[in-house]
């Protein structure tokens, strides 16, 4: 080591408060933290190219190499890739999951809360930079979904409307994975979470009909969140749509908002109250 | 001494988790501009104590104040006067030194441009200039330890807290850890450093706090501590190994054994006494010595004494 250690002076650096806010504070220290991703993408190009093609790879093995759903009639990729969508947005919760571990197993969470920021901002500063990170996801899928020969058809206002819906429910999962994440604590305990995320994510009409699984199953898959949106994009879309004429199936559009709504209204407070707690 | 000399104080500090009770009643001052040492096993309590006086952690019962303030009620005025480094090296590791370091000084509201002079500043201090650019998971566990140590003085703080700082680190890794903290004693700051080594609470510490079951057992300097605790030794070291049963008859008191280096050793009060007997006593048995040689405690010796006086 090099000897240039030197005696810092007894004078603090003057960290500036007082002056602004605490509100200002509080987007300043947003923003920072959303920054902080943002560098991550900026280092790691690979890594989001990694995490960029998955889904891509999983469309086009579902639309080429298996080429049609479970009692999906007509038009497969008319029927897919809403679905698809659909599921690049719930395994979004993974992804939120896995960073929040892994800054709470390095301590990084502790030194952020050891320091005079606002500290509400780590959540806001990650809900922030996932949310950006899901609008690239979305606009990449869509981009293949269009290159493989799929459209949307009802114009503008009800294409984003059913990108606001998707993610809504990607800001729904977020706040799932947070608090799953700091109830588990561990990345180790990331992978049975992205196990189980699974078989959630088939439990909907993403890719096959309720209609050709059993009467009980095609009950569960209605009502699973994810089928509410997936149902929900695909008549925004105008797109290839095998619901049903149950309620939860003809009610899609409203479940797709509510179901969201509903997870982040419990979700929201026991991830703060979890947060909160880590000084316990 | 008044209030004001005081950088830490700690009255009653209680905290309990599920089935274990971490701290029972810790006391402890801390003059400003020293480095106190905590020492103790695994499990001591020394993590908890740390971070309840950092902030992270509220109390079930007690009284903190770090540079005279309440850690409870004025967490944010206590967070702009402190460092903290914990166990593990918190930075993020996907980053650069640099870009931790601005990252982390925009965090203390340095604002953007102070926040990147600060980083510049701190890694030519720590001779990490060159190795400004790399991402940390590139830097070695001593490397990335000191840069650690920079994360947590950015704001220049007033007192510096270091949770067990060279844990895991290969001998040079600790020496360039140590020598880093040693350059910031003389500038003014506290410095509170939980250890597991003896070595260490000894090369650095002004003050040693002996902690055990989440109460301190022992105060005092490394020699008051050697002092308080069993005084001086003597060690004779064997020609041959089979003599060591008849050597240790002839010591004073409990003596230990170890036969890998043929040495006998045992707590004397007066050293030329216990010196000029034992040569005598060695000689009339006709013991042949390699060695001997009066000296004090080491602070393993202490530390054992220690929690086996409270055993009992």
């Amino acid at each position: 080591m090099t000897a240039t250690h030197h005696a810092p002076t007894t004078a603090p650096v003057s960290t500036t408060h007082g002056s602004g806010s605490k509100l200002s504070w509080a987007f300043a220290d947003s923003w920072t933290m959303t920054r902080r991703e943002l560098a991550h993408w900026a280092r790691q190009p690979v890594q989001v190219v990694v995490g960029l093609v998955f889904p891509v790879m999983m469309l086009l093995m579902f639309g080429f190499l298996i080429g049609g759903g479970k009692g999906v009639e007509g038009d497969f990729t008319s029927y897919l890739v809403p679905g698809m969508l659909t599921m690049t947005m719930a395994f979004g919760l993974e992804a939120t999951m896995l960073s929040v571990t892994q800054d709470l197993g390095k301590g990084v969470i502790d030194r952020f809360r050891s320091m005079p920021m606002n500290s509400g901002s780590i959540l806001v500063g990650r809900s922030i930079a996932d949310m950006l990170q899901s609008v690239v996801g979305l606009a990449v899928m869509i981009g293949v979904g269009a290159a493989i020969g799929w459209r949307w058809n009802n114009g503008f206002a009800s294409f984003m409307a059913a990108v606001g819906l998707l993610l809504l429910l990607r800001f729904a999962m977020l706040w799932i994975g947070l608090h799953l994440a700091m109830v588990a604590g561990k990345p180790e305990m990331v992978q049975a979470v992205q196990i189980l995320v699974w078989p959630m994510a088939f439990l909907s009409n993403a890719i096959a009909t309720p209609a050709s699984m059993p009467a009980w199953l095609g009950a569960v898959v209605e009502w699973n969140p994810m089928s509410a949106t997936a149902t929900a994009v695909r008549e925004l879309f105008g797109n290839q749509s095998a619901a049903g004429d149950s309620w939860a199936a003809t009610n899609a559009e409203l479940l797709a908002v509510a179901w969201p709504v509903l997870l982040v209204a419990i979700f929201f407070p026991l991830a703060v109250k979890r947060f909160r707690d880590l000084s316990r | 001494m008044s209030d004001r000399d005081l950088a830490i104080v700690v009255e009653g500090l209680r905290k309990k988790y599920k089935d274990k009770q971490a701290l029972d009643g810790l006391d402890l001052t801390v003059r400003a501009g020293t480095v106190q040492g905590i020492l103790g096993p695994n499990g001591a309590g020394k993590t908890t104590a740390v971070r309840i006086m950092s902030t992270l952690l509220r109390a079930d019962e007690g009284r903190v104040e770090v540079a005279g303030i309440d850690v409870r009620t004025r967490a944010d005025e206590v967070r702009s006067r402190i460092g903290l480094l914990g166990q593990n090296a918190a930075v993020d590791e996907e980053l650069s030194g640099r870009q931790n370091l601005e990252m982390f000084g925009r965090l203390y509201h340095l604002g953007g441009r102070r926040a990147g002079a600060r980083a510049d500043e701190l890694l030519e201090q720590f001779g990490l200039t060159d190795t400004g650019t790399k991402a940390i998971k590139q830097y070695s566990g001593g490397m990335r330890r000191r840069l650690d140590l920079a994360a947590s003085l950015i704001s220049r703080p007033q007192v510096l807290f270091l949770d067990e700082p060279t844990t895991g680190l290969d001998p040079r890794g600790r020496t360039e850890v140590w020598n880093a903290v040693r350059s910031l004693v003389g500038g003014g700051t506290t410095v509170l450093l939980t250890t597991q080594y003896l070595e260490e609470a000894d090369q650095l510490a002004d003050q040693i706090a002996v902690i055990n079951r989440g109460q301190v057992i022992a105060e005092g300097t490394a020699d008051e501590l050697k002092t308080k605790t069993g005084g001086d030794r003597i060690d004779v070291i064997l020609h041959d190994v089979a003599q060591l049963e008849r050597a240790a008859a002839l010591l004073p008191g409990a003596v230990d054994k170890d036969e890998d280096r043929r040495m006998v050793s045992a707590s004397i009060s007066n050293r030329m006494v216990a010196l000029t007997e034992t040569v005598r006593a060695l000689q009339e048995a006709g013991i042949e010595a390699e060695d001997i040689a009066v000296r004090r405690p080491t602070l393993d010796e202490v530390f054992m004494h220690l929690t086996k006086e409270e055993a009992a």
